[in-house]
C-alpha cells in the first residue's frame, strides 16, 4: 500500500459531477504524477459535502483546507502551490459574506458551525465506492453487534427508546413501525427503502446514497434481523443513476465480504437487498403505492388500514423506511439510544437534513439538530436572504406543507412545532422566498404540482386540487372574487377531510397557510387588482414616469409589440391593452423612467 | 475478498484498514492535534525534507502516537537550516526546530511530543503566519 | 370468527370480524350512499377502490373522515354516517364528480340507469357550486360490441376490477396521472387491438355512461322499413327470463309468448329461436365429443378433453391467451352463428330467396355476439350469417319506442321450423346448461339406453369452477364447468398442467352465471340474486317442455333428413363447424 500523507477529497455528488467534478480528478491525478506525488498523495471521488451553492469543493487534508467553486483549470495551481508547496490557493477559498475574509477550514464557515451530521456523516469522507473505507469508520460494526449480542426485541427497544421518527414526511416513531412488522407472523417478511425522493428540490436521499451508500445497506440488515426478514428491497428512483451505480457497488461488494447474503457474519442470519426502479411518481413516496408499483401496479395509495407491517409487499408484511431514517440507524446501536434521544428536541429526537433553496446565499444541503431555529438555519447557515432583500416565508414539507412567516423565524424546527404552525417536516425541503415572491404564486406553484402528481384515483384530489389550482389561476390572473376564498377554504377541508392518501389529504395545505399567514396579499389581488410582489402578470403595469423620460425612444425600439408611442425627446407612453408585460423596455431604460406597479 | 465469517473477524479488518481514513478523520478535528509542518519547497527537499517527513510519519506510528498530523509546508524561509519543521501544541506557541535529521525528529517526538518537553535545535522565529 | 360490536347513528351493530364499517351499517339498515362500490357475491368480485369518497362517514377518534366500504369495523367504533361535516363532504365529492361530468344526460345511453345521476337526484343536487374545466379530451372508442366513452369515466375502477380480477383478462387499467387519469388500454390502444375478449362485463359494472354497448337497434329498424329484405330474428335462451326485468317485472319472470308477440309486431318475418340452433349445436358438438371420445378410448388421450365453444368471448380468451390450447375447443359453431349459416342456407332455399335478402337479427344476452357475428369467416362471399345484434336491453328499448307494454301482449308461439327447440336448449342461458344438455344426448347416443333421470343435479350450481363425473354406463365421464373467465383460466391452466383431475369435457361461459349474467342483460346493479333467479326461471322452462333432448326434437332430425345428412358429415362441417386462430395481442 502506497504511503499517503495526503487525501484530496473531490465531492463526486450529482451536481457537482455535472460541474465537471470528474474531469477535476483527472487533471489532479495528471499532475501529481508529473510532480512525482502520486505515491504520496490519495486523490478520493467523495458524497456530497453539502455545500452546493459553492460547488465543485476540493478538500485536502490533513491540513483540512476547503476550495470552493474549483474548476478543471485550477487543478494544475491547487498541486502546484498547496500539495507540493504547502502554500493556499487563495483565491480559491471561500469568502465569508459578512467578513469578506478567506475561511479555508469548513469548520470556521458558519455554513458548517451549526450543523452536526449524523446522517450524513460519512458523506464528503469516505469513497463511497469503496467498502473499507466505510468499514474503517466503523461500518457494518453496528451489524455485527446485532447479530452477536442483540435479540429482536432489544434492538427494536433500542430504537423505540432512540425517539427515532420517519425522516420520509410522516414522522412516525420508528422503532413502533418496526415492531408492527415483527408481531405479524409470516413465512416471508421484507424490508423497504423508500429511495423514491420526490419533493421538489429534495435530494438528501441522493446524496446519502451517493455518499455513503453502505449505511443503507447495513441499516437494512439491521431492520430485517429486526422484524425477521431476509429479503430488502430498495425502491430507487430510476434518474438516479449515480445513486444506483454506487448502491449497486456497495450491495455487491457487502455480499463479497459476506456482509449480505447467507449467514452473516456466521450468525446463521440470511438477507440479501436487490433495486426495484421507479419513475419518480411523487405519489410513490407514499408507502402503499410504493408497494403496489414494486408489485408491477399502477403506483396508486390503497386504504390503510391494513399497513405494510400488516400486508405489504406481495401481501406479506413490510416495514418502509425512507434513506434517512434508515441512515441514522447504524450510529444509532453504536452510540446508543441515550446519545441520540439528547439530541434534539422533547418529541422530535436527532437532527434533520434539509435542502436549503430559493432565494438565501448558501444553497445546499445542511443537517441540524431538531429543535433548531428557523433563524439559525436561514440567517446562520444559509447565510440570509440574497441581495440583501427582506425574508418573506420559508416554505417547508414540500407540498404537502405550508409557508411559515418571519414571526415564525425563533420556532424551534421540529415535527409538532411545524405541524402546529400550519406546514409540516415533510421530506426537508426548506425553500425560502423574499420580497419578491408572491404568495398566492406560491400556492398556485404547488397546487399545480399536486395537481400534476396526483395518481388520479380518489376524486378529492384528482378533480379537487385540479378546482384549487384553477381557483387559485382565476386570482393571480386578476379575474377573482371574494367568493372565491370561501371556495378555496370550504374545498380545501373537505380535500383534507376525504382524500384518500396522505397526498392529497396535506395538497391543501400550501393553500391554507398561505391564506391565513398572507391573507393581505389575496386581497390585494383580488380587490385592488395588483400584485404586492409584482409577480403576476395579469396585474401589473409597465408605467413611464413622466418627470424621467428623456424621450430616447429606446423603450419604443425595443418592445416587441410595438405598444410604445412617443415622438423623440418627448415622454412616450405604453398602451395597456396592448402591453405583454415582458419587461424589456424596463430592463432597456437607462433613466429608471419605467416601473413596473 | 474472502467472507467475513465473525463479528471479530469484521473487527480486525477495521484495524486493518482504520488508517484509509484516519488522515480524513484528523483533519476534521485538526485544531485538537498536534500539528507537524515539515517545510517542503525546493530548498527543503533538496535537504531531505521529504525523507524526514515519511521517517516521522512511519515513526510516530510505530510508537503509537495517534494525535499527531504531519503537513507539508511551503518555504518558511530558514533556508539556512534546512530541513526545517513546525511543531504546533494546541493551546501553545509553535515552535520551530532546524536542521532536523532522523535522530532529531525520533527525539522531537519522543521528547517534545509525547512529554511536551522542547528539546535542542529551536530556531527563533521570526514570521507569523496569518490563517 | 369473533363478532365484534359498533354503534352505528346511535345502533349497536354486532358483526363478524373482517366486516367493513359499510356492512355493518347496513345490517342496521343505515342506508350509506356508495358510487365505486361494488360487491358481486356470487362472483367474488369485490371493488374496494375507496376512490370515489361518496361513503364517507365520521368516526370518533380518527382525524378525517373514513371510506365506509373499505374501512374495517373494529370493536367498539362510534360511527356518525349523517353529520353536517360528512353531508357536505359528500355533496362536496359529488360536485367535483359533476364538475368534471358531461352534462348531457338527455342523450346519453346511460341515463335512468345512471348511478352517478342517481346520487345527484337524492343529495338535491340543483346547480354544481363548483365548476372548472371538465374533462373532454378523450376519443370516443368504439369496437363492433361496445363504446368507451371515458369523458364519463368517474374512476369507480369497477371495469378495471372486472377485467383484471374477475375475468384476468386485463385489457383495461388506469392510465395517466392527476385530471387526466383515466381508464384505457394499454398504450392507450383502441379495444379492438387489444385482448379485449368483447365479454362486456366492464358495461355491465359501469356505474355510468362511460361504457355502454354499441347500439344496433336503428339499423334493425331500418332493415324492418326495408320492403325488399326478409328479416329473420332468432332469441337466445337467456333473453326470455331477463326481458320481463325492463318492463318491471320481478326478476326470474318468463316472458317468453310476449316476447315473440312484439318481435312480431316489431316488423319481423319470421320469428325464431335459437334455442333451434342450441338443438343442432348438441348434435354437432356431442357427436364431435363422442368421436373424441372413441378416440381417447382407443388410446389416442390427446382426444380429450373438448371445450364448448358456444361462447364467443370464451372463444376470443382461448385465441388470445391460451395458444397452446388452441386444438382443443370443439370446432362447432356457436348457436347463433349455426342459426345465422342454416337460415341463409336451408332457409332461404326453402323460401327461395337470395341470402343477400335476407337479414338475420339476433336478439342476446351478450355483448360478444356482436363480435362474433361481425367475424369474417361467419361470412359468405363477404355477407355476414348474421347480420345485426341486439342485446336484451337495446330489444326491450325498441318494445318501448314502439310504444308497446310487453305484460299487455297476448303470448304467442315462434314460427317454424326453426322455433322447435327443447329443454335442453333452453339451459344452454345458464353455466352448467351447454354440457348438460350435450351429455343427456351423448349418454343416449353412447350407450343406445334411455336416460334414467334428465336432470343432472351434480353440473348445476353457482360455483365458480364445478367438476363431477357422469356415469355413461360403466365409463365415468368426467367433467369440469367454470364460468367467469378468471374461473375459465384456473380450469385451463389445471388442464393444462397435466390436467391431474381427467377432465373430459369443460363448459365454459365467460360471463358470471353464463348467459343470464351476460354483458347485454338488464342491469343487475350489483345485486347477485337476480342472477340465481333467472337461472331457477331458466330449470324452470326446461322442466315444462314437452321434449327435452336435444337429438329428439323433430325439426332437427329432419333438417338432418332433408339437407344436412348426418352430424359432422361434409355440409355439416362446411356450414356448422369452425376452426381458430392464435390472436397475439396486448
Amino acid at each position: 500500500m502506497a504511503n499517503y500523507n495526503t487525501h484530496v477529497l473531490v465531492c463526486g455528488g450529482t451536481g457537482c459531477i455535472s460541474a465537471e467534478s470528474d474531469l477535476i480528478i483527472e487533471n489532479i491525478e495528471k499532475q501529481l504524477v508529473e510532480e512525482g506525488m502520486a505515491d504520496s498523495v490519495q486523490v478520493l471521488k467523495t458524497g456530497c459535502f453539502g455545500f452546493c451553492e459553492k460547488g465543485p469543493i476540493v478538500k485536502i487534508l490533513p491540513d483540512n483546507t476547503f476550495y470552493v467553486q474549483v474548476t478543471p483549470d485550477d487543478a494544475t495551481e491547487l498541486v502546484k502551490e498547496h500539495i507540493v508547496k504547502g502554500r493556499k490557493v487563495e483565491r480559491l477559498l471561500f469568502t465569508d459574506p459578512e467578513t469578506k475574509e478567506k475561511v479555508s477550514d469548513s469548520k470556521n464557515m458558519d455554513f458548517y458551525k451549526k450543523q452536526l451530521r449524523i446522517a450524513l456523516r460519512n458523506c464528503g469522507i469516505i469513497d463511497p465506492d469503496k467498502i473499507e473505507d466505510y468499514i474503517a469508520r466503523d461500518g457494518y460494526s453496528a451489524l455485527g453487534k446485532v447479530l452477536t449480542e442483540m435479540t429482536q426485541d432489544e434492538l427494536i427497544d433500542i430504537m423505540k427508546a432512540s425517539g427515532l421518527r420517519g425522516r420520509g414526511g410522516g414522522g412516525f416513531p420508528t422503532g413502533l413501525k418496526w415492531n408492527f412488522a415483527k408481531g405479524y407472523a409470516s413465512d416471508q417478511k421484507y424490508v423497504i427503502c423508500n429511495a423514491d425522493e420526490g419533493d421538489p428540490g429534495a435530494f438528501m436521499d441522493r446524496s446519502i446514497l451517493e455518499g455513503d451508500p453502505h449505511s443503507i445497506v447495513e441499516a437494512m440488515a439491521i431492520n430485517g434481523y429486526a422484524i425477521g426478514a431476509t429479503i430488502g428491497k430498495v425502491y430507487i428512483r430510476a434518474e438516479y443513476p449515480l445513486a444506483i451505480k454506487r448502491l449497486e457497488k456497495a450491495i455487491d461488494d457487502a455480499r463479497e465480504y459476506g456482509l449480505l447474503g447467507e449467514d452473516i457474519m456466521g450468525t446463521g442470519f440470511n438477507f440479501d437487498i436487490d433495486l426495484t426502479y421507479g419513475a419518480g411518481a411523487f405519489v410513490c413516496g407514499e408507502e402503499t403505492a410504493l408497494i403496489h408499483s414494486m408489485e408491477g401496479e399502477r403506483g396508486e395509495p390503497t386504504t390503510k388500514p391494513p399497513f405494510p407491517a400488516e400486508s405489504g409487499y406481495w401481501g406479506k408484511p413490510t416495514n418502509v423506511n425512507n434513506v434517512e431514517t434508515f441512515a441514522n440507524v447504524p450510529v444509532i446501536i453504536l452510540k446508543g439510544a441515550d446519545w441520540f434521544a439528547s439530541i434534539g428536541s422533547e418529541k422530535s429526537k436527532g437532527t434533520k437534513v434539509f435542502a436549503l433553496a430559493g432565494k438565501i446565499n448558501n444553497v445546499g444541503l445542511i443537517e441540524v439538530p431538531m429543535g433548531t431555529t428557523l433563524r439559525e438555519v436561514i440567517y446562520d447557515i444559509g447565510g440570509g436572504i440574497k441581495d440583501g432583500k427582506k425574508f418573506k416565508s420559508v416554505q417547508t414539507g414540500g407540498p404537502s406543507g405550508g409557508c411559515l412567516t418571519a414571526k415564525d423565524l425563533d420556532t424551534p424546527i421540529d415535527y409538532d412545532n411545524l405541524i402546529a404552525k400550519g406546514s409540516m417536516m415533510g421530506s426537508g425541503g426548506m425553500i425560502v422566498m423574499d420580497e419578491d415572491d408572491c404568495m398566492v404564486s406560491v400556492a398556485k406553484f404547488y397546487l399545480q404540482f399536486t395537481e400534476e402528481e396526483s395518481c388520479g384515483k380518489c376524486t378529492p384530489c384528482r378533480v379537487g386540487t385540479k378546482r384549487l389550482s384553477e381557483l387559485l389561476e382565476l386570482i393571480t390572473e386578476g379575474k377573482g372574487e371574494m367568493k372565491h376564498l370561501d371556495e378555496l377554504k370550504h374545498l380545501s377541508r373537505v380535500i383534507k377531510d376525504t382524500a384518500l392518501c396522505g397526498l392529497g389529504q396535506t395538497a391543501p395545505n400550501p393553500v391554507l397557510s398561505t391564506m391565513e399567514a398572507f391573507a393581505d396579499e389575496y386581497l390585494a389581488h383580488i380587490k385592488d387588482g395588483k400584485c404586492p410582489a409584482g409577480q403576476c402578470k395579469n396585474l401589473l403595469e409597465y408605467k413611464v414616469l413622466e418627470d424621467k423620460c428623456i424621450g430616447c425612444t429606446a423603450c419604443a425600439r425595443v418592445c416587441p409589440v410595438n405598444c410604445i408611442s412617443g415622438e423623440v425627446k418627448k415622454l412616450h407612453v405604453i398602451d395597456q391593452s396592448a402591453c405583454i408585460k415582458c419587461g424589456a423596455c424596463m430592463d432597456k431604460c437607462k433613466f429608471d423612467a419605467i416601473i413596473k406597479q | 475478498m474472502a467472507k467475513i465469517k465473525s463479528f471479530a473477524e469484521l473487527k480486525k479488518i477495521k484495524e486493518q484498514v482504520q488508517t484509509r481514513v484516519e488522515l480524513r478523520e484528523k483533519g476534521e478535528n485538526i485544531n485538537d492535534l498536534i500539528q507537524i509542518k515539515v517545510a517542503m519547497a525546493t530548498c527543503g527537499i533538496a535537504s531531505g525534507a521529504r525523507e524526514i517527513m515519511n521517517y516521522m510519519i512511519d515513526e510516530l506510528a510505530s510508537e503509537g502516537v495517534d494525535n499527531v498530523v504531519i503537513t507539508q509546508t511551503g518555504c518558511m524561509g530558514y533556508c539556512y537550516a534546512e530541513p526545517t519543521i513546525e511543531v504546533t501544541i494546541p493551546g501553545k506557541e509553535s515552535v520551530i526546530y532546524g536542521d532536523v535529521t532522523e535522530a532529531k525528529a525520533l527525539e522531537i517526538i519522543q521528547k517534545h511530543i509525547v512529554n511536551g518537553e522542547m528539546v535542542d535545535g529551536i530556531i527563533p522565529a521570526t514570521h507569523k503566519t496569518i490563517e | 370468527m369473533s363478532d365484534i360490536k359498533l354503534t352505528i347513528d346511535g345502533k349497536v351493530v354486532s358483526v363478524p370480524m373482517g366486516s367493513t364499517v359499510l356492512e355493518a351499517a347496513r345490517k342496521v339498515d343505515v342506508h350509506i350512499p356508495t358510487l365505486c362500490h361494488l360487491d358481486l357475491h356470487d362472483t367474488k368480485m369485490v371493488n374496494q377502490a375507496a376512490s370515489c369518497r361518496i361513503c364517507v362517514v365520521e368516526i370518533d377518534g380518527r382525524r378525517n373522515l373514513a371510506p365506509s366500504c373499505a374501512t374495517p369495523a373494529l370493536d367498539g367504533m362510534v360511527i356518525k354516517t349523517n353529520t353536517i361535516r360528512v353531508l357536505d363532504a359528500r355533496k362536496t365529492v359529488l360536485e367535483l364528480l359533476l364538475s368534471d361530468h358531461p352534462k348531457e344526460c338527455l342523450t346519453c345511453a346511460k341515463s335512468g340507469e345512471c348511478e352517478l345521476q342517481g346520487l345527484a337526484e337524492s343529495f338535491g343536487v340543483r346547480e354544481i357550486n363548483i365548476t372548472g374545466k371538465a374533462q373532454s379530451t378523450y376519443r370516443k372508442d368504439v369496437t363492433t360490441s361496445l363504446i368507451r366513452d371515458m369523458d364519463k369515466c368517474v374512476m369507480c375502477r369497477r371495469c378495471e376490477t372486472m377485467c383484471n380480477k374477475v375475468q384476468t383478462v386485463g385489457a383495461l387499467s388506469a392510465i395517466n396521472r392527476g385530471f387526466e387519469a383515466v381508464v384505457s388500454a394499454a398504450f392507450d390502444l383502441p379495444m379492438g387491438e387489444t385482448v379485449c375478449t368483447h365479454c362486456g362485463q366492464c358495461v355491465a359494472v359501469c356505474p355510468t355512461g362511460a361504457l355502454t354497448e354499441n347500439d344496433a337497434t336503428w339499423k334493425v329498424v331500418e332493415a324492418l322499413a326495408d320492403p325488399e329484405k326478409v328479416v329473420v330474428v332468432q332469441t337466445a335462451p337467456a333473453v326470455r327470463v331477463a326481458i320481463g326485468e325492463e318492463f318491471g317485472q320481478d326478476p326470474g319472470t318468463t316472458v317468453t309468448g310476449q316476447m315473440v308477440t312484439a318481435l312480431r309486431n316489431l316488423g319481423f318475418d319470421h320469428v325464431f329461436d335459437t334455442d333451434f340452433a342450441a338443438d343442432l349445436t348438441i348434435l354437432e358438438e356431442g357427436t364431435e365429443l363422442l368421436q373424441r371420445l372413441g378416440k381417447f378410448l382407443a388410446g389416442e388421450k390427446e382426444a380429450l378433453p373438448i371445450l364448448t365453444s358456444c361462447c364467443p368471448a370464451w372463444v376470443n380468451f382461448i385465441e388470445s391467451q391460451f395458444p397452446e390450447l388452441i386444438h382443443i375447443p370443439s370446432t362447432a359453431k356457436s348457436p347463433q352463428q349455426m342459426f345465422g349459416s342454416i337460415a341463409k342456407s336451408y332457409y332461404a332455399d326453402i323460401l327461395d330467396i337470395p341470402r343477400e335478402k335476407m337479414v338475420v337479427v339476433s336478439i342476446m344476452p351478450c355483448l360478444a355476439k356482436k363480435y362474433e357475428a361481425s367475424r369474417e369467416e361467419f361470412a359468405v362471399n363477404g355477407n355476414s350469417d348474421v347480420d345485426l345484434v341486439l342485446s336484451t336491453r337495446e330489444l326491450a328499448n325498441l318494445i318501448q319506442r314502439s310504444n308497446m307494454n310487453l305484460m299487455d301482449l297476448e303470448k304467442s308461439e315462434f314460427d317454424q321450423p326453426m322455433g322447435a327447440s327443447t329443454g335442453a336448449a333452453v339451459i344452454f342461458g345458464t353455466t352448467g346448461g351447454v354440457i348438460e344438455a350435450a351429455v343427456r344426448t351423448a349418454y343416449e347416443v353412447h350407450t343406445g339406453k334411455e336416460l334414467p333421470k334428465i336432470d343432472f343435479e351434480e353440473l348445476r350450481g353457482f360455483e365458480g369452477v364445478r367438476v363431477a363425473g357422469v356415469d355413461m354406463d360403466g365409463f365415468m365421464l368426467n367433467i369440469g364447468i367454470a364460468h367467469g373467465l378468471g374461473n375459465a383460466r384456473a380450469l385451463l391452466e389445471e388442464v393444462r398442467d397435466g390436467n391431474p383431475r381427467n377432465i373430459h369435457a369443460i363448459e365454459v361461459m365467460a360471463c358470471p352465471g353464463g348467459c343470464i349474467g351476460g354483458a347485454g342483460q338488464p342491469f343487475h346493479h350489483g345485486d347477485g340474486s337476480i342472477l340465481k333467479k333467472r337461472q331457477s326461471a331458466i330449470y324452470q322452462v326446461d322442466r315444462e317442455m314437452p321434449i327435452r333432448k336435444s337429438h329428439e326434437n323433430p325439426a332437427i332430425t329432419e333438417l338432418y333428413e332433408k339437407y344436412l345428412g348426418k352430424p359432422c358429415g361434409h355440409l355439416s362441417h362446411q356450414l356448422l363447424h369452425t376452426e381458430y386462430a392464435v390472436k397475439d395481442k396486448v
